[in-house]
């Protein structure tokens, strides 16, 4: 993995040791700094459980949108750059199905197919809340799932097989291709315009969490579903065979191919399992912002690898941590900065972050 | 690295170079009397390619009804937009051809040169101010600065592998987009100095094309006076063929790039054949053996990657900036994936590949397509539904014609998919491009002689050069 430190190994060693040191003094600088805030009253709680609520609900989409990211990154050896095609896919088939489903009878089917490209229907009319069209939504969700998985596996058939062996950066480079026939594909049938899709969140008063009276029910809905999603593939992942073949795959192919690995069927598992997390991803992104536009994967993908990469690629766990991380620092950092240079500041953590442990923060142990 | 995967093609080809082959011997490949100079087969090459894609937009413009006019302004947008992407692309060559250094940040450092260009040279007066020098201050403040940013992202990416470097680089060229693109940036001060650009409205400063171009063609730079010497000629033919100024001044522009080009060529082409060239090459092929040598490649690969970057910002500047307006929209990632896309058609490790490459691609898959759309917009009566819906309804009708219609209209999306298609087959089918088998190897000397039979044929066998 590091570069190997030639005739300065050890100095090399003592200034990423530097570095990380540096970092973490920064830190610890910026959380003295929020305390500093908060107690002389610069900044109110409320205002920053707002920003650590929000930072969890990003950090939870950028998470299941890793996960799948990171376990083709374990299994297939590169980085896939059409994983934020695949979120976008997932949001459009998604919402269509959920369009159609709730549109029966209420709007007209060539304007719920293509989710509202003519702009004939809108969310209004459709009721499109959880509490409106919750069979259409649920109906959605699975079918964001399934079209995801479909659409992953046809260009896995299509465009990688034929080149298992060729290495991580022809691979990379063919995602690239792959990313952007699929981003226009979705633009020549959906148009190029942002669309609103849902309707705001209902919300519920209770006395559960203690910032806030009213909690938004599509925010709930992102957080039980992610939540759920990544304790099943945890029980998956530790206690089947499934499990053992991809852990035993992401440390050797050849070996775990000697050992009777099937590996081709374990790869379609994996797309499978990470196509699927990707579509739910889009389509709850689109739950919780409302809006929908063929970019909306695209710019999520380079937070998406911030988070792998911060995790450690490989680690299921650390793709959670990172979405996580990533989410929160989104969304604090706006404490210092102004709101266009959130991801700014991701990014430059990610940065900082891999000086230091070049194979992020859970790497070398991949489990995934 | 693509070159690792041998694939077979041109089967035509083959019986006939390994005959020649056979004729030349194996002994004499030093020593090949007959075989042209390789900088003329270069340029021959590129001649090809040009003549090509001339004809190609020659054939369009006549079927559309296009007057001389209009035929002249077309080839020249093509050969301007060809030659600043033969620029870039020149310089991700240095970078991922020799270097193996695969940065995806093409953009952002491109965005550094144009913006820092912009900001030296923008009036301390306009609406967002700059400092107000003279252009030639500015495009040297450009080039400084990107080569100041590629030696910070360089810092912490050089330590990285291969797939962590390119999203940290993707990274980098994103922050440095979106710092433009703050309101933080809208209007600042530094020591008392005002300075703004713009955020996302972006920044107006002197127009580098005009100025560039009437310095040149106009005595003093001052249309109402005569032609200058090196304006005659171009004053004349434009004359010849009723030309208007604008495209007679465009074409003194896009000349202007293509002597950039040329310079850029020679330039990388003659630090590739230096010890310093074979340095990056060995680093290409395996670090660990240079360092092994006692070369410190840490060094080298900082001093190649600010090099690439130098050329990249003078990219931005002649390209993106050449308009006296800019904005972070100019700088987006896709833009850093055409040149990725025109560098793996022409074969990365070819500088002539890389020219070739940009050229194919600014010519056939950007300009192409949405050219068509308009000669057959002007020629046929397509009907243009709103959706594809409408379209696969009549479709259904057994009437192509709305689907069609709306096909033709989403061109200029469509080639989007066209560029990830050939991207992927380019992968799959031919990852050494067109002329990437001709990427030189570390040595100094040819050893494709010295391999293994099988391997040799192939060497041979992908395009038939003589001087291979």
């Amino acid at each position: 993995m590091r570069v190997i430190g030639g005739r300065g190994g050890l100095s090399n060693v003592t200034m990423e040791q530097w570095f990380g040191v540096l970092i973490l003094s920064g830190l610890g600088v910026l959380v003295l700094d929020l305390v500093r805030r908060v107690v002389f009253g610069d900044l109110t709680v409320d205002t920053l459980s707002v920003f650590v609520w929000r930072g969890f609900v990003d950090g939870l989409i950028i998470a299941l949108a890793a996960v799948g990211l990171s376990m083709t990154y374990a299994i297939l050896k590169f980085a896939n750059f059409s994983q934020g095609d695949l979120v976008t896919t997932g949001a459009f088939a998604g919402w269509t199905a959920a369009y159609v489903v709730a549109g029966i009878g209420v709007a007209d089917f060539g304007s719920t197919i293509l989710l509202n490209a003519d702009r004939g229907t809108s969310a209004r009319e459709l009721g499109m809340h959880l509490f409106g069209a919750p069979v259409a939504i649920f109906v959605g969700l699975i079918v964001a799932a399934l079209a995801t998985i479909l659409v992953a596996l046809a260009f896995d058939r299509l465009v990688y097989r034929r080149m298992r062996t060729a290495g991580g950066i022809p691979l990379l480079i063919a995602s690239i291709g792959v990313a952007l026939v699929l981003r226009y594909l979705v633009v020549f049938f959906y148009g190029e315009h942002t669309r609103g899709v849902t309707r705001s969140s209902p919300t519920v008063d209770h006395a559960l969490v203690f910032w806030t009276d009213s909690l938004h029910v599509h925010q709930a809905t992102l957080i039980v579903v992610g939540i759920g999603l990544m304790v099943a593939l945890h029980v998956l992942l530790q206690y089947t065979k499934l499990g053992t073949s991809m852990r035993a795959m992401a440390d050797n192919r050849d070996l775990a191919l000697i050992t009777g690995i099937p590996t081709e069927r374990v790869i379609l598992l994996t797309w499978i399992l990470g196509a699927g997390l990707t579509g739910v991803a889009g389509y709850l992104i689109v739950l919780e912002q409302e809006t929908l536009s063929f970019n909306t994967g695209w710019f999520l993908l380079l937070l998406i690898f911030s988070a792998v990469i911060l995790g450690g690629i490989g680690s299921i766990y650390g793709a959670i941590a990172g979405g996580l991380i990533i989410g929160l620092a989104t969304n604090v950092s706006l404490v210092w900065i102004p709101g266009d240079l959130t991801e700014v500041a991701a990014f430059t953590l990610m940065i900082l972050i891999l000086i230091f442990r070049p194979s992020g923060l859970f790497g070398g142990v991949e489990t995934a | 690295m693509s070159r690792d995967v041998p694939v077979r093609c041109d089967g035509g080809n083959d019986s006939e170079s390994r005959d020649e082959e056979r004729a030349n011997g194996p002994t004499n490949f030093l020593l090949n009397g007959n075989a042209r100079p390789r900088w003329l087969n270069d340029i021959l090459i590129i001649g090809k390619a040009t003549v090509v894609v001339y004809g190609v937009f020659i054939g369009l413009g006549l079927a559309a009804g296009l007057d001389m006019n209009g035929i002249v302004s077309t080839l020249q947008q093509v050969t301007l937009l060809a030659a600043s992407f033969a620029l870039v692309v020149l310089a991700l060559n240095l970078h991922w051809g020799y270097t193996g250094l695969f940065n995806i940040g093409v953009a952002g450092f491109m965005a550094v040169g144009a913006y820092t260009m912009a900001l030296v040279t923008a009036a301390p007066d306009a609406t967002f101010p700059g400092l107000g020098l003279p252009l030639w201050v500015g495009v040297l403040a450009g080039l400084v600065a990107s080569a100041l940013v590629g030696f910070l992202v360089a810092l912490p990416a050089l330590r990285l592998r291969a797939d962590y470097f390119a999203i940290v680089t993707l990274a980098a060229a994103e922050v440095i987009r979106l710092v433009f693109n703050s309101s933080a940036l809208h209007e600042f001060s530094v020591l008392g100095v005002e300075l703004g650009t713009g955020g996302g409205q972006g920044m107006s400063f002197p127009n580098l094309r005009n100025t560039v171009s009437r310095e040149l063609l106009y005595v003093g730079g001052d249309p109402t006076a005569g032609p200058t010497l090196f304006g005659r000629p171009f004053m004349a033919v434009g004359d010849r063929l009723e030309l208007s100024p604008s495209v007679v001044e465009g074409w003194v522009y896009t000349v202007v790039l293509v002597a950039l080009v040329a310079f850029a060529f020679v330039v990388i082409t003659r630090i590739g054949n230096s010890p310093f060239g074979r340095m990056l090459k060995a680093i290409r092929e395996d670090e660990l053996v240079a360092r092994s040598l006692g070369k410190n490649t840490d060094r080298v690969k900082i001093k190649v990657f600010m090099l690439g970057c130098v050329f990249m910002g003078l990219a931005g500047i002649v390209w993106q900036g050449r308009r006296g307006y800019i904005d972070p929209n100019l700088f987006l990632p896709i833009i850093t994936f055409y040149i990725f896309i025109a560098l793996i058609i022409g074969g990365s490790g070819s500088n002539t590949g890389s020219v070739v490459g940009a050229f194919l691609f600014a010519g056939l898959l950007f300009e192409g397509p949405p050219f068509v759309q308009r000669i057959v917009d002007a020629t046929f009566d397509l009907p243009h539904p709103p959706t594809v819906y409408d379209g696969a309804v009549a479709l259904g009708d057994l009437d192509p014609m709305p689907l069609l219609g709306y096909a033709v209209g989403e061109l200029p999306n469509l080639r989007f998919v066209l560029f990830g298609a050939v991207l992927i087959a380019l992968m799959i089918y031919r990852p050494d491009g067109i002329l990437g088998h001709r990427n030189e190897p570390a040595s100094p000397i040819d050893l494709t002689k010295e391999r293994a039979p099988r391997e040799r044929e192939h060497a041979v066998a992908d395009g038939g050069e003589e001087d291979e």
